[in-house]
């Protein structure tokens, strides 16, 4: 594994305003990398950046080992890019659109018209190739600007908020499609969003980026505990039967820091995991356990989190 | 730039735009053509049978504007119509980023553009001075000769350059404003101002230098001065060159002292000799063209492309 796309210290300002503050990203080949953050934030000026349409004010970075503002053909080669809200030619069909791109790649004229009834196949716009792409609506001009993005083969793919305005049965449609353009064709994908729970489907990891920052980067499922910096044990216990008493004997555990009451049942704070204990003293009562929960924070309340502090 | 080139010059083919452009200009230059020609046959006696061609494209007639006038007009509004949504249209319909993010060098999207514009500008043009030939033969009866070819042809290149300038503003224009209509009314705007208000403007600047002239020297020196400074618009250098260009019996431009008019012989000049006389006006002219051009394609190259 090695990184498609690497940024050192990566910063752009715009006179008083700093979009992008020295910012560290690396995406492996091969994987789903999902950047994440709030409007404003400074995704789009990063993948900018990255495909060399705005040079840096300081930092670098490296694209399948390129730097995009030195060799910026080298590197769009390479890169597919799928912009928030792709513009078409609206008075051309979709075949011609493609056809343009294609062209524009040096795709021989044949081997661009069988990639494109390819790739229509591919997005489901297989009997739409030859309407004006006005016509269109907007979840299929975005899934027309993925076909595009893949006339070009590419290595990399950068979204910039691929589903964005979409409605849901759509947004699955896309999330899809992505997902198998990494899996069946092995393509590494870079995607920006705001919507964590998108993200969390189908990304292996993510970074989130807040003014301009990376705050954290990691895999999906040890951010949460990679950012709180030490583990809690948070547990809701609900119990069936008459429980009294169990909430002082529940406090005797060692290792249970704190007991909140709770609507038919308790939360503990712990210290430690203590999920045995409690089910032990649980059956020893001779209560039925309806419930032991593990109530760790979710990456989406961290999210949260940082966006309110932004 | 090729791909480019061809995509832009099949979209301006294609349009909407281009049809009504082309349906203008080829309507009133047949009708042009079609008066200037009655009357030149009306009056084929007193007129020299030199040149006749180039007769049909400056000589006015039923009150209506002479073909080269009326392509000096209307040359403006083609350019303008070419160029104006250039890349603000681009920008417009979010396909700037999709395009530049193709592995193309940034330049060649601007260069095809200007070029395809300049190839329809072309193409237009050939095409009505095939007209103007085609109906000349037919309404005068016998083919043009091989000077009212070349200067027929040179007028076309010319005219090519003058159109082209207006290309380059609108494209220009097209790339400060990011809204199209901004770009469109801004290129309106300079082009009234040069069509129509510098030669105005130009007199009243010769008037406060040399006030109430009175005597031949200065009125020539007021007269030189105007057209000094109205030679800024493009439209008056187009219009000089074009004058002399096509009148070979013309040898100045501009006001002449009874002195230096004396001993003139009324023989038509060379092309050579027309060439000479025109050569500062087509050099600005290519130069405004090159500078506009130029400008655009700096600000592009340096311009961050967000949508």
């Amino acid at each position: 594994m090695s990184a498609v796309i690497e940024t050192a210290r990566l910063t752009k300002r715009y006179r008083d305003l700093v979009a992008v503050n020295e910012l560290n990203l690396k995406v492996e080949e091969g994987e789903t990398f999902g950047f994440l953050g709030p409007n404003g934030a400074g995704k789009t000026t990063t993948i900018l950046m990255l495909l060399g349409l705005s040079e840096p004010t300081d930092g670098h970075a490296f694209v399948c080992g390129f730097d995009p503002t030195r060799q910026p053909l080298e590197v769009k080669k390479r890169v597919g890019y799928l912009p928030e809200n792709p513009g078409f030619y609206e008075d051309l069909t979709a075949r011609e659109n493609l056809f343009y791109i294609a062209r524009l790649n040096r795709v021989p004229r044949t081997e661009a018209n069988r990639r494109i009834t390819r790739l229509l196949e591919q997005v489901g716009l297989n009997n739409d190739g030859d309407r004006p792409v006005s016509e269109f609506s907007r979840g299929m001009k975005q899934r027309l600007g993925i076909a595009e993005v893949l006339v070009k083969e590419p290595k990399v793919v950068i979204m910039d908020e691929p589903t964005l305005g979409i409605d849901p049965d759509g947004v699955t449609r896309i999330l899809e499609l992505i997902t198998g353009l990494n899996r069946e064709h092995g393509i590494t994908i870079m995607l920006s969003s705001h919507l964590l729970h998108q993200v969390q489907q189908i990304c292996h990891r993510i970074g989130i980026i807040v003014k301009g920052r990376m705050i954290v980067q990691g895999d999906v499922d040890k951010l949460g505990s990679a950012i709180l910096k030490e583990r809690r044990w948070n547990f809701l216990l609900e119990v069936g039967g008459k429980a009294d008493g169990l909430e002082a004997e529940l406090r005797s555990i060692s290792g249970i820091a704190e007991v909140e009451p709770r609507v038919g049942g308790w939360f503990l704070h712990c210290t430690v995991d203590v999920r045995p204990a409690v089910v032990s003293l649980v059956s020893r009562k001779g209560l039925s356990l309806l419930q032991l929960r593990s109530e760790d924070p979710t990456l989406e309340e961290i999210y949260l989190k940082y966006f309110r502090e932004a | 730039m090729g791909v480019v080139f061809w995509k832009e010059l099949a979209d301006h083919f294609s349009s909407r735009r281009f049809m009504i452009l082309l349906a203008i200009i080829v309507l009133t230059g047949v009708w042009a053509i079609y008066a200037s020609g009655q009357s030149i046959r009306q009056e084929a006696e007193g007129i020299p049978t030199d040149f006749v061609f180039l007769l049909l494209l400056t000589s006015q007639s039923g009150g209506l504007l002479s073909l080269a006038t009326f392509i000096g007009l209307l040359g403006p509004l083609v350019g303008i119509m070419l160029g104006f949504d250039a890349i603000s249209g681009e920008y417009a319909r979010g396909t700037l980023s999709r395009v530049l993010s193709q592995p193309i060098y940034r330049d060649s999207l601007i260069n095809g553009k200007f070029l395809a514009g300049l190839a329809t500008v072309a193409i237009l043009w050939a095409s009505i001075l095939l007209l103007v030939i085609g109906l000349g033969i037919t309404l005068v009866g016998f083919p043009p000769n091989a000077e009212e070819l070349w200067r027929m042809l040179i007028f076309t290149l010319v005219g090519i350059f003058y159109v082209g300038f207006w290309l380059a503003l609108a494209l220009l224009f097209s790339l400060l404003f990011q809204r199209t209509v901004t770009a469109a009314l801004g290129s309106l705007a300079i082009w009234l101002f040069l069509a129509i208000f510098a030669p105005l403007i130009a007199q009243v600047v010769a008037g406060f230098i040399v006030p109430n002239p009175s005597t031949a020297e200065e009125l020539t020196r007021q007269a030189d001065i105007a057209s000094i400074i109205s030679r800024i618009s493009p439209s008056t250098l187009f219009g000089e060159s074009v004058s002399i260009l096509l009148n070979p019996t013309a040898r100045l431009l501009g006001m002449a002292l009874p002195e230096q008019t004396q001993g003139i012989l009324l023989t038509p000049l060379a092309l050579g000799q027309s060439l000479l006389l025109i050569l500062p006006q087509v050099t600005t002219l290519f130069a405004l063209v090159a500078v506009c051009f130029g400008i655009s394609y700096i600000k592009f190259m340096r311009s961050e492309i967000r949508a």
